[in-house]
């Protein structure tokens, strides 16, 4: 406990969860996690819709008894503690459940009192996570006059009434405009600065990469990998990627030429991604080589390819 | 260093936690981050809280009854429709009808007609009060609001969100029972000391209807299913003794009639407005307690059934 980032607050081994569904059958949507979260860390599930990730955050957030294996949260078993385990968390659902009958700042005094606060306190934190939130101005308003940004960063406000310990955040951003998303961003990464340990599951690379110390990619309830996302990016994929952009269909015709230029050449309907270290030089050789597609770009490698190497699909249907 | 210092106290009370496991809620925490309130107060479970694992209660149902204050603003009109509602019956079938029929024969003699349906408003209002909330009002937070997804993601358990909800329907109806017999009151309809238990036989008649209600509310699927609530609850308001006594059915219907919850709530109110009270009571009062122990019992499984998968 004294250690630096050494105190673990979720430990999962060959954590699973199967439903009975109608007519007898059983989904199987974990089918077997080992993650390790310690404190202070920024922890990402990546992965696409339906992997598993927001399952697996509602058994942290113990709110879904697990089927199988071990998990502890704060060095508690959910099944046994979950009250005194919740009283610690921070969750932000991946559809907001606001109150709507209530104000901003009822949202956020009530939820408090749910955590069992005397009603000052909870007045002062109604009004310091207005302020947070960036919502003063729409303290008095309802829910239901807010922006689907407001309403996200109010959801996000009112996880923190309890001072949590980790934040669960599913799908922080999903649904979002760009300019809503880095104003959350910024938030969240004031968060983890002040020490709160971030778990969240998104199917966006680019806010794994931004908020996320360490990630695991998950796929099909199972983890495919894990690491930081530099680390990821070096193991599976190569540091740059030529993208040829082609008539789709036309792609397939110029595959085997360009397959003889990189590491790995993948297919996809529209497009040839070439991995190669050097992406100026490997664009010269297919220059050279008479292939001519509408459109040629030279990128870094992201997460969206260390998961389509682990997978063969992407992320973003 | 504040963080550090929390994280040991929790540990610590987990530890204590572990040694007694009756749980008495949740263990006081001394919250460093809360620097003008040195320890924030976790009420205990009491009694229940000895009896209900703490996975489902945290004994903390009173912060449920404080949000259902705080949304009264969105729905006074609702609420004060609930209150008119017996009113128009009584004065159309008291006051209109019963100029025409006179006396009827009650459970102490013959009284005026008014005085007979009275006390079977006033426990239709108590039962419609309860019902409404525990059902309309439930079914819409539990399916479409989410609102109680948000509550389970607090160290709340189903057993606080089912006493809460319970316990504010029981208030709503109670509400409605005690200024109906007010009104009962200034009209001269009530005939003996003995009314004044009629408030805490509302509250019965308002717990019990509230947990069932509730209970069966867990199970409604859609819309139309809470408009079998509502045809199942008007043939029950009625005939189940409201406008006329039991004696006019042929033995075969009292059974029925008998083994409707409105009837022993009617019966009851009756009795005590009229000043006709008999060991008969206990067994209305026995009825209701039933259905409140069942109701409570069966909403918080459902509830964790439903919300905790």
């Amino acid at each position: 406990m004294t250690a630096e980032g050494v105190e673990t607050i979720i430990a999962a081994r060959g954590l699973t969860k199967s439903f009975r569904v109608k007519g007898g059958e059983t989904v199987h949507a974990v089918r077997g996690v080992d993650v390790t979260v310690c404190r202070g860390e920024a922890f990402g599930f990546l992965g696409p819709n339906g992997a598993g990730k927001s399952t697996t955050m509602r058994m942290v957030a113990c709110t879904s008894p697990r089927t199988g294996g071990e998990l502890t949260i704060l060095g508690r078993d959910p099944d046994t503690d979950g009250v005194a385990i919740r009283d610690r968390l921070g969750v932000v659902p991946q559809q907001d459940n606001l109150d709507e009958d209530l104000t901003v700042r009822e949202n956020l005094y009530i939820y408090a009192r749910y955590f069992g606060y005397p009603r000052a306190y909870c007045r002062a934190k109604a009004a310091e996570l207005v302020e947070f939130a960036q919502l003063t101005d729409k303290a008095e308003a309802r829910v239901s006059q807010l922006s689907g940004g407001m309403q996200r960063r109010l959801t996000i406000a009112r996880a923190l009434v309890n001072d949590p310990d980790v934040l669960l955040l599913d799908e922080p951003t999903t649904g979002l405009d760009p300019q809503a998303r880095h104003v959350l961003w910024d938030r969240l990464f004031r968060l983890k600065q002040s020490g709160v340990t971030l778990v969240l599951t998104t199917h966006y690379m680019d806010e794994a990469e931004q908020l996320c110390d360490r990630l695991v990619v998950m796929d099909g309830g199972l983890i495919a990998a894990e690491g930081s996302p530099a680390e990821l990016i070096a193991q599976y994929s190569t540091r740059e990627v030529v993208e040829l952009r082609f008539t789709p269909g036309e792609q397939a015709a110029a595959e085997d030429a360009a397959a003889a230029l990189a590491a790995r050449v993948e297919v996809l309907p529209d497009r040839l991604l070439l991995y190669t270290d050097d992406g100026d030089e490997t664009l010269a050789a297919v220059t050279a080589a008479g292939i001519a597609p509408l459109s040629a770009l030279v990128r870094r490698s992201t997460l969206e390819d260390v998961f389509l190497r682990l997978t063969g699909r992407s992320l973003v249907d | 260093m504040s963080r550090d210092a929390d994280m040991t106290m929790f540990a610590a009370a987990g530890a204590a936690g572990k040694a007694a496991p009756t749980g008495q809620g949740i263990p006081e925490r001394e919250s460093a981050r809360t620097s003008s309130y040195s320890v924030v107060s976790r009420p205990g479970g009491g009694l229940v809280g000895r009896i209900i694992p703490v996975r489902m209660y945290a004994g903390r149902s009173r912060v449920m009854l404080e949000r259902s204050l705080l949304t009264t603003r969105t729905i006074k009109w609702t609420l004060i429709s609930g209150f008119f509602e017996p009113l128009f019956y009584l004065l159309a079938m008291g006051a209109g009808m019963g100029s025409l029929i006179g006396t009827v024969e009650g459970p102490t003699g013959p009284v005026a007609y008014a005085a007979f349906i009275a006390p079977g408003l006033l426990a239709t209002s108590a039962m419609n009060g309860a019902v409404f909330d525990s059902t309309t009002n439930v079914f819409f937070k539990l399916r479409y609001a989410k609102t109680y997804d948000a509550m389970l993601a607090t160290s709340l358990g189903p057993v606080d969100v089912a006493l809460g909800e319970i316990g504010w329907a029981l208030g709503r109806g109670a509400t409605y029972a005690v200024t109906f017999e007010i009104v009962m009151l200034a009209m001269g309809l009530v005939h003996s000391p003995w009314a004044i238990l009629a408030v805490p036989a509302a509250v019965l008649i308002a717990l019990g209807f509230a947990a069932i209600g509730m209970a069966v509310c867990t199970f409604l699927k859609t819309l139309q299913h809470l408009d079998w609530v509502t045809m199942s609850l008007l043939p029950m308001f009625l005939l189940s003794t409201t406008f006329f006594p039991l004696s006019v059915y042929p033995r075969a219907a009292q059974i029925v009639v008998e083994a409707m919850p409105l009837y022993h709530g009617i019966e009851m109110v009756r009795a005590l407005t009229l000043g006709a009270v008999d060991w008969s009571m206990a067994g209305h009062v026995a009825y209701f307690l039933a259905m409140a122990v069942v109701g409570v019992w069966v909403t918080s499984r459902r509830l964790e059934k439903l919300l905790l998968t």
